[in-house]
């Protein structure tokens, strides 16, 4: 397929379409509206199911039932928007049905504004949803990897009975790219060993359900749980490495975050710096191995985001405090310039680094003096 | 290689297109491109603007903060990016719609009567182009035959024939610059 100019959003609607999308259902919130503006149209003309829900709840309860028939399903949304659809999630995740979600995340909390952010990387990546479960989170930093992987969430959602997000800010949303679809795939319904689909009287019956009343089975639940995660994390981490052979420092940023540290890192690299970028595809599985490794060989890591520190305290979690972690991050909408990431990359070429200060109070300290 | 290119002005101007225009052109080109608008409540009326990096390698930062390059179709537009740019930068200026001139010496501002030219060549609303034009001078990286292609291939059909005033509109606007470079002490 020739490259074309694709706008985030839209990409994703049609890369979910050509992975064989059969149910949207969504309600519209920017920055994420133009997936279910893209959708409404395409989705009709290949006779497949669309349905603007009456609100997030909605939208999600239905994904939750159309999960469970077996057939490709997904929804999106933004930031409060998604927080509204955390019961439903927790749900999906409880009946073991594959689920797409995309969250093109904007500044919170609350109803925060609608420029690009990443605060909602724990919700993602450590829960939302009560109980015990955990969601794979896919990180595109471009409009060619939200294709891709849009594509892959579908995969590993149905390998895993796995709730699959794709989480990316507005910039991603918002911004065309050339990049290259997929070819269209047909629309293929596996034949599971778990869906309902209306053959009463034929077989077995097949009840899903969240509920487990003994909690003996429910136990049992959480262990299957944990223990398909326990493969997924041994056979899904995903990253990109950039300069990282002889790097002394190492940059750990996903998504928008992730490629503006590029900028920083090539300009800081023209100034003799040996300098590199770890970009985690997947923040859920983590990285933690590949981490673990370079911890052994860098000098200093520093943890750019456009929140507080969130993914910060996973990679100290692997760094384990044998070198020094610092953080550099922009709140609330703000994106940060790649200007800004090259002073810290300068500041750490410079200074002597310790362990004892927790990297997001020394970087607040910082802050005062930024903004 | 990597340039930088905002493209700003009110809402209803041809910005979000015009920035288009320059990526289609670089992309079939065989570059790599972004393209960024700003989406936020300024789109519904106020200023609109969009950034355009092209580059020969993987693009980090889709936004910039100094850009080398700048349209500026109104007067807001120019106040806002003149401070900003990069020393040696070119700032392409719609005279038509300011009634100052440049600030700042250690940039090129090039004004160009865009709205005029437009409505000489008979559309008003061609003034994007014009200006595009007017950019091309500064960015050798695109030339006028790239993006003349780019509107050949990705416009939609329906406006097809009005590509023959697209390219009337890119070449007044590219020859005008040229003159106004000449002018522009190095």
């Amino acid at each position: 397929m020739p490259k074309e100019l694709w706008k985030g959003n839209e990409a994703i609607a049609e890369a979910a379409v050509r992975a064989g999308l059969e149910a949207y259902f969504g309600y519209p919130i920017t920055p994420q509206t133009e997936i279910l503006e893209y959708l409404s149209r395409r989705m009709p003309e290949l006779g497949r199911t669309f349905v603007q829900a009456e609100s997030e709840l909605g939208a999600i309860n239905m994904v939750y039932g159309a999960a469970c028939t077996g057939v490709r399903v997904m929804s999106s949304s933004s930031s409060p928007g998604v927080s509204l659809m955390m019961e439903g999630i927790s749900y999906i995740a409880g009946t073991e049905v594959p689920t797409v979600l995309v969250n093109v995340m904007r500044g919170g909390p609350g109803l925060g504004n609608i420029a690009p952010a990443q605060g909602d990387y724990n919700q993602a990546v450590h829960g939302g949803g009560h109980g015990d479960y955990q969601p794979i989170v896919l990180a595109p930093a471009s409009v060619q990897e939200a294709i891709d992987l849009t594509v892959l969430s579908f995969d590993l959602a149905e390998k895993y009975r796995a709730i699959c997000m794709v989480i990316l800010d507005g910039c991603v949303g918002q911004m065309m790219e050339p990049a290259e679809m997929p070819e269209m795939r047909p629309v293929h319904r596996e034949n599971w060993d778990w869906n309902t689909d209306a053959k009463m009287g034929k077989r077995e019956r097949r009840i899903l359900s969240s509920i487990y009343i003994d909690p003996v089975d429910e136990e049992q639940t959480n262990l299957r749980l944990l223990n398909r995660w326990k493969t997924i994390q041994a056979n899904e981490v995903r990253y990109k490495e950039y300069f990282l052979d002889d790097a002394e420092i190492v940059i750990v940023g996903f998504g928008t975050a992730g490629r503006v540290s590029l900028s920083a890192v090539r300009t800081a690299r023209e100034q003799g710096i040996k300098v590199g970028l770890l970009r985690p595809i997947t923040v859920s599985p983590f990285p933690y191995e590949a981490l673990d490794q370079l911890s052994g060989r860098v000098d200093a890591f520093l943890v750019t985001e456009m929140n507080s520190g969130q993914m910060l305290e996973d990679v100290r979690l692997a760094v384990k405090g044998r070198v020094p972690v610092e953080f550099y991050g922009r709140l609330g909408g703000v994106v940060p310039f790649p200007d800004e990431i090259l002073s810290e990359i300068h500041r750490m070429a410079k200074v002597k680094l310790g362990t004892d200060v927790h990297p997001r109070d020394a970087w607040l300290e910082r802050m005062a003096h930024i903004v | 290689m990597q340039k930088e290119i905002i493209i700003s002005g009110f809402g209803g101007q041809g910005v979000l297109f015009a920035g288009q225009v320059i990526a289609y052109a670089a992309m079939d080109s065989g570059k790599q491109v972004t393209w960024i608008p700003s989406y936020g409540p300024e789109m519904r009326g106020g200023t609109a603007n969009c950034t355009v990096v092209i580059a020969d390698h993987e693009i980090g930062s889709p936004l910039v903060k100094n850009p080398p390059l700048v349209i500026a179709l109104n007067l807001p537009s120019f106040d806002k990016y003149e401070p900003l740019m990069q020393v040696g930068g070119t700032l392409i200026v719609n005279q038509s719609m300011v009634d100052r001139g440049a600030k700042r010496d250690d940039i090129s501002v090039i004004l160009v009567p865009c709205n005029e030219i437009a409505e000489e060549i008979g559309d008003k609303k061609l003034m994007n182009m014009v200006a595009v034009g007017a950019l091309l001078s500064a960015l050798p990286e695109v030339s006028l035959k790239d993006v003349e292609k780019a509107l050949e291939g990705h416009l939609p059909a329906r406006h097809k024939h009005l590509l023959p005033k697209n390219y009337e509109a890119l070449k007044r606007g590219y020859e005008n610059a040229q003159k106004e470079l000449e002018k522009v002490p190095a």
